[in-house]
């Protein structure tokens, strides 16, 4: 009698409302100034996460304007050239490593858990942790360039103009320590999600039932995992040269400059498809949505994925193209570098062919993919070019560079991102974003974009390099430059809409409901926005699209306690169920520990006596944080 | 007349403006082989993607009739499209990647050259080595003259940070990188000013560091290379003499050159015949008595941040110093 008191209560015996109100108490927020310190619920996090993100690239598009208005003119002197040296390299700075990389990762925090049918995502603690590291990283890199020392040796710091003997001074220091900040965030967020797709999907989402979305996270997670010790190695070292007077990158004594192009390299190509594999993730998402059809050629996209993140590790010296290679080494990296050509191709057929076979509803999401295929194709394309060892000889650091990446970066990866936010504002605060904005602010996005960025192309055959401050009169370059300047206004006001028309609908959008496009994907089966718990009960997956599938209701799984925080384990391969498992609650030492985090990291820019001193607060922030409390979660 | 002059206004400048800094008007072998290569790519390219363009807004425009077959038999019928378009894709980057590799052949390995010349950039501005085992060696600055048609090898070295020299009229770019020596070779087909810029961002005057490569026939640059192996003449006029007096007696000669004279310095550029140079401070002023006295007067302020200090001098000093430097042709 005594043994069956002790068994805990399970949602089996229950009925849905009492389930439903039980697991409300149990998984509900702290409320107040430290229960939001110390949310671990990764809806919270993620939303902050992609919230910060974009106040990033409100912030480094301010940066564009800024040298726009420079460039306008030749030898205009609106910004000396110490300012603007500061402002390009916080530019790529803060949209590579502020905004881009972290944007991805705050998408697949928040909806790869939906996605996969779980409750939250896997080391929900270190998902907060790796939130606060990569705001304090944000906070260092923009309070030091509001007091004159932000970075200005560019967003990829070739040694050894960011070395000791030509940057002195701190600024190169804050770079690369911003990097630190941001590898340990990008890390920490990386093995949470590599960990929620294998263990935590729902039972009966097999391997090739996992939605595109999901599967493009899973791999972008894998190439931070393997692409991060590359800058992590990178960073450290320099720091090393520029702190302890190591010589890593000093030719004179020993050390060799080309290494730091080899491991920032190592770790940039790929940075490159860590940004825009999530972009193919929401794009065979939503484009499946608009066309009311599955993606034709899931098998092939998820390869493609994979061939993609593979080869990544595969061109990293296209970069590095005019130092001065062996010419066998020349023509492995132009074949390896067109090589990827071919599964990117693969994703655009299978893509065209949805819509092919598709009947679209022209909304906004599906307009912001369509651009993304225009811009995206084009973008690719004079990757080609760049991609061969001679004709990047004369394109190499020359506007036509510029160009080409902004089309596969913005074309790429932000138009599709922009649909992603318009398609899941319903899920994210449970109202629609405006169409009529969302239509207009697609135009101005989309004009503006090519108006910006295709003379570019023209200005870097026509001899501009890239990086200059100013230009000579003489040079033929002026009108061009006058015209993207303009332009540049044009996708600016375009973007402001957007700004304008997020914050409107958060205030007064109209209410979502549960499935406002009548998607197929498991997070659109519960409310808008999503309760703390995510689902009431996890739910059984038979196929690829359940929600189209299974009609309104899915099966379901039960037997989870309903005393604490508690969700599935399944195998993975099959997605069999194998355990339970506790998900933690809240806990404020995340927050501590990345606190005392920065304090070593910044403190170490100074003096490295920090990394001694520094690591004390560390320690005790991290113990507090592993010290068992004796919690239901606690128990094994 | 007004309204001609207004309108032929952009005709002059294009006219006065000699100097070419465009991939695409190109005046070498390398260069011309480079620029088929990108209007190869170019055209391939445009073809592409108007041809996805299209599928696309086909795709987007027709009403598929789904009544008779099921899903399945619909994307059996579009497989085989897919699969051809995603082997047409590997062919075409196969061809691109052949075409790449013949294009690098004919540019080829550096052939024999009739001469050596060492390119030292530095923080901003380029430092030129002429070596002739036969004639001596003389150094320059800025502006490089080769003899038109002939292959010049040149070494490229930094001692500072890297820089990249870019010619594109003339070949593509290569890096100058501390601890190495890359070489590149070049040949201009015509008589010509071909324009070049450095293309690795280098520090804070990374927008002004300019260079000029002057293509002249073989007579022509023997002359100039004669007059430049000679030392600094004795100015005759007076103002230029107590010029150079000022010069020796101020820090200039601690950081440059003019050969002929106690000033040996090695910072900065070679002075000895900088009176023959069209520009200054790597292409940043014309090189005019005005032009070298506003450089002179205050180098931070045309060109901030640059290694050049601010070495204060008398109005009448600044005149004569200025008249000296314009002497040194």
């Amino acid at each position: 009698m005594s043994e069956a008191q002790s068994v805990p209560p399970s949602d089996t015996e229950f009925e849905d409302g009492i389930v439903e109100e039980r697991l409300r108490r149990l998984w509900a927020r702290r409320r107040g100034f430290w229960g939001a310190l110390a949310a671990v619920d990764h809806k919270v996090i993620g939303r902050r996460y992609i919230a910060t993100a974009f106040v990033f690239l409100g912030l480094g598009g301010l940066l564009a304007l800024a040298m726009r208005l420079q460039l306008a003119a030749p030898e205009a002197r609106f910004i000396d050239a110490d300012r603007y040296n500061q402002i390009f390299t916080m530019h790529g700075t803060t949209m590579m490593f502020l905004f881009a990389v972290p944007v991805m990762e705050a998408m697949a925090v928040y909806l790869v858990p939906l996605m996969v049918g779980t409750r939250n995502i896997a080391f929900p603690r270190l998902n907060a942790f790796s939130y606060w590291t990569y705001v304090l990283g944000g906070i260092l890199l923009w309070v030091a360039f509001a007091l004159d020392v932000g970075p200005d040796v560019g967003w990829f710091a070739y040694v050894p103009l960011a070395g000791p003997e030509f940057s002195p001074g701190k600024r190169a220091d804050i770079w690369a320590q911003m990097i630190t900040f941001t590898e340990i965030a990008a890390l920490s967020v990386a093995v949470g999600i590599v960990v929620t797709v294998f263990k935590q999907r729902a039972p009966g989402m097999t391997l090739d039932r996992i939605p595109l979305f999901v599967w493009a996270m899973l791999v972008m997670a894998f190439l931070v995992i393997m692409a991060m010790p590359a800058i992590m190695l990178a960073s450290t070292t320099l720091i090393l040269d520029r702190l302890v007077e190591t010589q890593f990158y000093n030719p004179a004594e020993g050390g060799d400059s080309l290494l730091w192009q080899h491991l920032f390299w190592f770790f940039g190509h790929p940075e490159v498809y860590i940004i825009f594999l999530p972009a193919v993730g929401m794009v065979s998402t939503i484009l499946p949505t608009f066309c009311g059809r599955p993606v034709f050629g899931y098998l092939a996209l998820v390869m493609a994925m994979i061939a993609t993140g593979v080869l990544s590790f595969g061109l990293w010296v296209h970069h590095m193209f005019t130092v001065g290679l062996p010419r066998l080494g020349e023509s492995f990296f132009t074949a390896s570098s067109m090589s990827i050509a071919i599964p990117a191709g693969i994703q655009i057929f299978c893509w065209l062919a949805t819509l092919w076979d598709g009947r679209p509803r022209f909304q906004t999401p599906l307009l912001f993919i369509i651009g993304f295929i225009i811009t995206f194709v084009m973008g690719g394309l004079t990757g080609v070019m760049v991609a061969s060892v001679p004709l990047d000889t004369q394109v190499h650091d020359s506007y036509f560079v510029i160009a080409h990446f902004h089309y596969v970066l913005i074309g790429g990866a932000v138009f599709p991102l922009l649909g992603a936010i318009y398609y899941w504002f319903p899920k994210f605060t449970g109202r629609m974003m405006s169409e009529r904005a969302g239509k207009w602010a697609f135009g101005l996005i989309f004009v503006g974009f090519h108006m910006t960025f295709f003379p570019m192309h023209m200005l870097g055959l026509m001899g501009m390099p890239r990086r200059v401050y100013t230009y000579q009169p003489e040079m033929p370059w002026g009108n061009i430059n006058l015209f993207v300047s303009l332009s540049s206004l044009i996708l600016a006001s375009g973007f402001l809409l957007f700004f304008i028309d997020v914050v409107r609908s958060y205030r007064r959008g109209e209410e979502a409901g549960d499935n406002p496009w009548g998607a197929s994907t498991l997070e659109w089966a519960i409310a808008s926005p999503p309760p703390p718990y995510n689902f009431r009960r996890i739910p059984v997956v038979e196929s690829r699209e359940p929600l189209w599938d299974c009609g309104e209701t899915l099966p379901v799984a039960s037997g989870l306690r309903l005393d604490r925080r508690e969700l599935i384990v399944t195998s993975v391969v099959q997605g069999l169920p194998e355990a339970r498992e506790a998900s933690p609650q809240e806990c404020i030492w995340p927050f501590w520990a990345a606190l005392a985090t920065a304090f070593l990291l910044i403190w170490s820019i100074f003096s490295p006596w920090a990394v001694v001193w520094g690591s004390i607060p560390a320690a005790a922030a991290l113990i507090a944080w592993f010290w068992p409390k004796g919690t239901p979660e606690d128990e094994g | 007349m007004k309204r001609w002059l207004l309108l032929s206004l952009p005709l002059l400048i294009l006219a006065g403006c000699q100097s070419s800094q465009s991939a695409l008007e190109t005046h070498g072998p390398s260069a011309r082989h480079l620029g088929d290569l990108i209007w190869l790519f170019s055209g391939v390219a445009t073809v592409i993607w108007l041809l996805v363009v299209l599928v696309m807004l086909v795709a987007l425009a027709r009403l598929p009739k789904h009544a008779a077959e099921g899903r399945a038999e619909r994307d059996a019928r579009m497989k085989p499209v897919v699969i051809a378009a995603v082997i047409a894709t590997a062919v075409i980057v196969t061809g691109l990647t052949v075409a790449s590799y013949f294009t690098t052949r004919a540019i080829g390995e550096p052939r024999e050259a009739v001469l050596d010349i060492t390119v030292r950039g530095q923080q901003w501005w380029w430092q030129f080595l002429y070596s002739d085992p036969g004639a001596g060696g003389f150094e320059t600055a800025n502006e490089l003259h080769v003899p038109v048609g002939k292959p010049v090898r040149l070494r490229l070295e930094s001692p500072d940070v890297i820089h990249s020299f870019w010619v594109p009229s003339l070949a593509g770019k290569m890096d100058l990188i501390p601890g190495r020596t890359n070489v590149l070779t070049i040949r201009a087909d015509r008589p010509g000013v071909y324009r070049g810029q450095c293309a690795e961002f280098c520090g804070i005057q990374h927008g002004h560091m300019s260079l000029f490569v002057i293509a002249e026939p073989v007579e022509k640059y023997e002359a100039w290379a004669a007059l430049q192996r000679s030392a600094a003449a004795v100015p005759d006029d007076a103002d230029a003499l107590a010029g150079r007096t000022v010069f020796l007696s101020k820090p200039c000669a601690a950081c440059h050159t003019v050969r002929g004279t106690e000033a040996k310095g090695k910072t900065g550029p070679d002075l000895t015949h900088v009176g023959g140079r069209g520009t200054i401070a790597a292409g940043t002023l014309d090189n005019t008595r005005g032009g070298m006295a506003a450089w002179i007067a205050d180098p931070q302020t045309v060109k901030p941040g640059n290694n050049m200090p601010l070495v204060t001098l008398a109005p009448e000093e600044l005149r004569q110093i200025s008249a000296y430097m314009e002497s040194l042709k």
